[in-house]
């Protein structure tokens, strides 16, 4: 169905004043919106997204969350064009059983980071429109977050925010829990109750701000007795 | 299988009987892109790329598939095998065709240095990720070791700057288990720079420095009975020698041997007809096909800052502490100009041990303390001036 915005470029709205002309071009690529949060803590991971769809202007879905539970200590999410979410979810499980089956035994989050890299870099010059963040629990047991960009580049984090208000959110976070610019200020380490309700406030101000995310809040918690899934409301508008 | 083929997965058990009967039945299909991709896949390939077709992407998705001439381009991997470096792939229609449009930034923007000294070679980056104009990442790594005696910094777009060292680094591992002696740095640069050159003209970006240090150890199928040691050299030869020929000759104790020889040792050297350069040794490698020997490199953004302070600083005969001052120094100044440099410097010696690591050093610091110290100097002048 040809959207009001025509296929300008993705993201961006369309101008509707006259710019001159202007060359239309079929773009493979879409942005579906949403943000992606991951914060890991010393026996926990928290990976929590909110559930709106959108494109341009309407929103397609308010129920679409965006993480993926991979394997009983990992949970990915993955935002940007949803097309490419779902490809891309559909191999790494193919990939998952594939490696159950030739080696026995799942694949743990650090090695899940490294083969997304890899997939991810295959297609290095048709990239998937996604922006991933994994958060598991490592072969230890401690809290382990991999935030990836589109290409394949990853690197090991304590906390990552993804998506259309990951610059927003950042920010806050490196405040918060990285307790960064801030001068005397004690270290506390973070605890699961207070992860989730940071998790839950810094959606909340997402969801003021930024367009793109809202409706819902999906938070997944993963500890060593499982995962465990919340949905919270936020702004419908 | 689709599922291999969507994944791009290679069963190492995969036996030929089963990839016959694929390729009868898909014999019909005249838009199959599975037979050409299973016959022209090998094990060989360094790494399987998907190259979208460029025909495919200029229409629009109504008037898919009826496109008259089928093109079988759009699952061809890429076929880069080190045992034929000079067959390059026909296959990819990189140049020619049109890259789809990035929707989103790369990262880029760097700075990183790397210089040889008498106590080895010295590497030095920030630690800044930049996706233009946010910061991507204040705490990436972008000096990479290889191996125990090879560390890589990286400038360009981080993806291609890490993949492409994971390549790299499991060639060098596998070069250095079939013939039992680690590759030369001058070795793995142009290794490096042959397996990018198929992909010179997209838009992959690797601008790496490669720092290492060779040698150091007995090569094998070597007779004790040729090992000579150099320190017992004819001292008249000594004074014509440069500063980094004379630490050569008193580094090497064994087999090696460094580029200048005398006559007298000539015949037994000869005879072993095997001569290896043993050293630090530094090689820049692009991703546009260069490839240089240096004693002093800085690449990236911030490069010109560095190099300011660089050429102003570094001797051969600096010591190990002079050396880390000076690279700690130079990315100061750069990220202090250079807005896509920042955060924290992150340093590395190598020597024939191998490579250590300095912690990393914040550098938010180094500004507060420098402002304290202009302060004081200030002071100090204005008390001058008053007492005059």
């Amino acid at each position: 169905m040809l959207s009001a915005q025509g296929f300008g470029d993705p993201g961006k709205m369309k101008d509707y004043h006259y710019t001159g002309p202007v060359e239309h071009k079929f773009s493979p690529y879409a942005f579906n919106g949403g943000t992606v949060l991951a914060v890991a803590g010393e026996d926990f991971a928290i990976v929590a997204s909110d559930t709106r769809l959108s494109e341009g202007y309407s929103i397609h879905s308010r129920d679409s969350p965006k993480c993926y539970k991979l394997t009983d200590t990992t949970v990915i999410g993955c935002s940007g064009f949803h097309g490419d979410c779902l490809t891309l979810t559909k191999i790494i499980d193919a990939r998952l059983k594939m490696y159950k089956h030739s080696n026995n035994k799942t694949m743990t989050s650090g090695a899940i980071a490294a083969m997304l890299s890899t997939i991810l870099y295959g297609r290095r010059f048709f990239p998937y429109y996604v922006y991933n963040i994994i958060g598991g629990l490592d072969e230890e047991g401690k809290g382990a977050v991999y935030s990836f960009d589109p290409v394949g580049s990853y690197q090991r984090d304590t906390y990552k925010a993804g998506g259309s208000a990951s610059a927003m959110l950042q920010p806050l976070l490196d405040n918060q829990i990285g307790f960064k610019n801030m001068e005397g200020v004690e270290h506390v380490p973070l605890t699961q109750d207070k992860a989730i309700q940071l998790v839950k406030d810094v959606f909340i101000s997402a969801a003021e701000r930024d367009v793109y995310t809202g409706d819902a809040l999906r938070v997944c918690v993963i500890t060593k007795e499982g995962i465990n899934e919340q949905t919270i409301p936020l702004r419908k508008d | 299988m689709a599922l291999q083929d969507l994944c791009n997965f290679q069963d190492i058990f995969q036996d030929s009987l089963t990839k016959l009967c694929f390729l009868g039945t898909f014999e019909k299909n005249t838009a199959c892109d599975y037979v050409s991709s299973l016959s022209t896949r090998s094990s060989t390939s360094l790494f399987n790329f998907y190259i979208p077709a460029a025909e495919y992407l200029d229409e629009s998705p109504i008037q898919f598939g009826q496109i008259s001439n089928i093109q079988s381009s759009s699952a061809i991997s890429s076929q880069e095998s080190i045992l034929s470096p000079s067959s390059l792939p026909t296959s990819l229609p990189f140049a020619s065709s049109q890259s789809v449009p990035l929707p989103f930034p790369m990262s880029h923007g760097t700075t990183t240095l790397a210089f040889m000294f008498q106590g080895g070679v010295l590497a030095a980056a920030d630690t800044r990720s930049s996706c233009s104009g946010l910061v991507a990442c204040p705490a990436s790594q972008k000096i990479l070791p290889i191996h125990s005696h090879l560390v890589g910094t990286t400038s360009g777009t981080s993806a291609d700057c890490a993949l492409w060292k994971r390549i790299l680094a499991r060639e060098l591992r596998l070069y250095q288990l079939r013939h039992g002696r680690r590759l030369s740095t001058r070795g793995a640069a142009k290794l490096l720079s042959h397996m990018l050159h198929p992909f010179k003209g997209t838009e992959l970006c690797v601008a790496a420095t490669l720092c290492g240090w060779d040698g150091g150890e007995v090569d094998d199928g070597c007779h004790a009975g040729t090992v000579i040691d150099l320190r017992g050299r004819g001292g008249t030869t000594k004074s014509e020698m440069t500063d980094q020929e004379k630490y050569l000759d008193t580094l090497n104790e064994k087999v090696s041997l460094p580029e200048t020889q005398s006559s007298t040792f000539s015949e037994q050297y000869f005879a072993r007809k095997k001569v290896s350069f043993s050293g630090p040794g530094l090689f820049y490698v692009c991703s546009d096909g260069t490839r240089l020997q240096g004693t002093l490199f800085s690449v990236g953004s911030g490069s010109p800052y560095a190099y300011s302070i660089l050429d102003q600083g570094v001797r051969w005969g600096l010591t190990v502490d002079e050396a880390t001052s000076i690279a700690r120094e130079a990315v100061y100044r750069a990220t202090y100009r250079d807005a896509y440099s920042g955060n924290c410097v992150d340093i590395y010696h190598i020597t024939s041990n191998g490579w250590t690591r300095r912690t990393r050093e914040d550098l938010k610091e180094e500004y507060y303390r420098e402002k304290e110290r202009r302060r004081h100097e200030g002071r100090g002048r204005q008390d001058v001036t008053v007492s005059e």
